[in-house]
């Protein structure tokens, strides 16, 4: 409860300020249609204009808000796909493309956490892969992604790959980092003390790493996570954008953008940030489910 | 016929290699452990005692001379499994109760899952801390710790018990205590046990050999046999013969001292 107050504060804060950007950012507009027709307009018809307009440049909260409930909730509950399953599947939902988003990001943060904690395991355990595999994963990092994502789609396309693996396989790429960042950290964190422990029972190499080096990178590992399915979310919607704008909360970023439909745009972006806000609180309760388990004081 | 010692070490030196020029940690030493001997080694700090217990350990490689442990090379009696090594710090696996930190060893040596339980609750007995499987290492002092690290070294067969300051961060009391426990073990099982400590009573007390090191090379420049007999009641340390042998390590450990 302790935090309920200070974070309605912050929304609070965040909405007025945001009213007030609506007010001054689409002002032009309004003033410019009443000059032209010869008009003057009050402050108070001003502002209500500014609020309410088709194209606003900056989107009113509200607007935002019922643009957003309009293409989720609002068709279960009226129209002819009310009640009906297609009401979140079809194409106009933003719980459709919201699902498509996320399963991709699942995808990409899957395979990335997969491969980065083998990446890592080859780093730790071979020296030639500690010298030679590190640099070039650094490196992969400091190329744009923005750059790299059309390489990746027009590249799959050649072979026939579309839509889902070439997506995924840009949200791997960012998400893989920080675990083999994290993983290589945490397979180093035990102590010589604890690996000579383990020398003196002559542990095999393989009990070494399930009993010791394993469990320690654990803590490493969930920060990693926390990073990595937020970066995986983030390369899906850059994916989805060069795509040919189909589907997707970066298709319909895109799509917006095109028509100068700022409400949708806003409301597609409030949609990944709650995607966002989803996974980390996933990965988070996982976080601490485990570390229960496992002993760790919380 | 004696008995072949348990361990053995001729001329056995170990020089560290490191940026300011070599390390004599141990030089020449020569020095015979037989079976249920109860060994101490004391000295100054940095006169190579924790170096002694990792070569037998096979945790460091002589650079000269030969130990055997055994019978065999160092390498062959950790790979048998010969000994139980409690180290200085208690070293617990934070994400294990205390309970599946003393299995640890024994499910790494294969031990029969059925039998581990029953083990781990003698030992816990053994060191009173019968009733603390379940909890997590941070749920215990420091002491109970250490005292959880012991028992981990005597969860599985090995007959000879490495330890290295397992109580220098305990009180005088608890420490006393455990002395008493150590013995009475020691007693039962007849092991044979190398402990490291910077206590004269406590080695006194303790021992059947005191073996005294100095630094600078590290050697041995005396090994002393105890004469107290092996029932040996805390108050045995007010006894003249207790202090004739504590006088004599003084001694030896002043000997050491004067060197540099
Ligand atoms: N890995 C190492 N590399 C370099 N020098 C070392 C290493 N380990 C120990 N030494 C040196 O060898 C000498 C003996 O160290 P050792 O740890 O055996 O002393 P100790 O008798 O156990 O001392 P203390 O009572 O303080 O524990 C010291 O001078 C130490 O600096
Ligand atoms: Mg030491």
């Amino acid at each position: 409860m302790r935090f309920i107050l200070p974070i309605l504060t912050v929304i609070g804060l965040i909405i007025v300020l945001w009213y007030a950007g609506a007010v001054a950012l689409n002002a032009k507009w309004t003033l410019d249609q009443a000059s032209r027709a010869g008009t003057t307009v009050t402050f108070t018809e001003l502002v209500a204009d500014t609020m309410s307009q088709g194209r606003p440049r900056l989107p009113a909260p509200h607007q935002v808000g019922a643009e957003l409930w309009n293409t989720t909730i609002q068709p279960c509950l009226e129209g002819r796909r009310a009640g009906t399953l297609e009401c979140v599947t079809n194409r106009r939902s933003l719980f459709h493309h919201a699902w498509i988003t996320l399963s991709v990001t699942l995808a990409g943060f899957g395979i990335g956490t997969l491969l980065g904690t083998l990446l890592a395991v080859g780093i730790v355990y071979n020296r030639a892969m500690d010298a030679s595999v590190m640099p070039w994963v650094i490196a992969s990092q400091t190329i744009p992604i923005l750059a790299i994502a059309p390489m990746i789609i027009v590249v799959m396309n050649a072979v026939g790959l579309q839509g889902f693996i070439p997506k995924a396989i840009i949200a791997t790429y960012l998400s893989f980092f920080p675990v083999v960042v994290g993983m290589v950290k945490g397979l180093r964190s035990p102590e010589v003390m604890q690996l000579d422990q383990m020398r003196t029972w002559n542990a095999s190499a393989s009990q070494t790493f399930w009993r010791l080096r394993l469990p320690a990178s654990v803590p490493y590992l969930f920060t990693s996570l926390k990073v990595a399915v937020a970066a995986a979310l983030v390369g899906t919607i850059v994916g989805e954008m060069p795509t040919g704008a189909v589907a997707g909360l970066g298709a319909r970023l895109l799509a917006g953008s095109y028509y100068g439909q700022m409400v949708q745009i806003w409301s597609a972006l409030l949609m990944a940030a709650g995607l966002a806000g989803l996974l980390i609180f996933v990965v988070g309760a996982v976080d601490k489910a485990v570390s229960k388990r496992m002993g760790y004081r919380a | 016929m004696t008995p072949a010692p348990v361990i053995s070490a001729e001329t056995l030196s170990l020089t560290f290699e490191t940026n300011d020029g070599p390390v004599h940690a141990l030089k020449d030493v020569d020095l015979t452990i037989d079976k249920g001997d109860f060994v101490s080694f004391i000295g100054p700090s940095g006169c190579g005692k924790t170096t002694f217990l990792r070569v037998v350990a096979d945790l460091e490689q002589p650079t000269g001379g030969t130990v055997s442990v055994n019978g065999m090379t160092p390498q062959q009696a950790r790979e048998a499994r010969a000994y139980g090594y409690v180290f200085q710090a208690a070293g617990l696996f934070p994400w294990r109760s205390i309970g599946r930190n003393i299995a640890l060893p024994l499910e790494i040596m294969g031990y029969d899952k059925a039998e581990i339980p029953d083990r781990v609750r003698r030992v816990l007995e053994l060191v009173d801390l019968a009733g603390f499987e379940k909890k997590f290492p941070w749920q215990l002092s420091g002491g109970m710790q250490q005292r959880a690290s012991i028992a981990r070294a005597l969860s599985f067969d090995a007959d000879i018990l490495l330890m290295d300051e397992p109580f220098g961060a305990l009180d005088e009391i608890v420490r006393d205590h455990l002395n008493e426990q150590l013995l009475d073990l020691w007693a039962r099982t007849e092991k044979t046990i190398c402990f490291v400590t910077h206590s004269i009573p406590e080695a006194v007390y303790l021992s059947t050999k005191i073996v005294v090191m100095s630094p600078r090379p590290g050697r041995v420049t005396d090994v002393i046999e105890s004469t107290l007999p092996k029932e040996r009641p805390l108050d045995i340390r007010e006894s003249p013969e207790f202090l004739e042998i504590a006088h004599r390590v003084r001694e030896g450990l002043r000997a050491g001292h004067s060197y540099d």
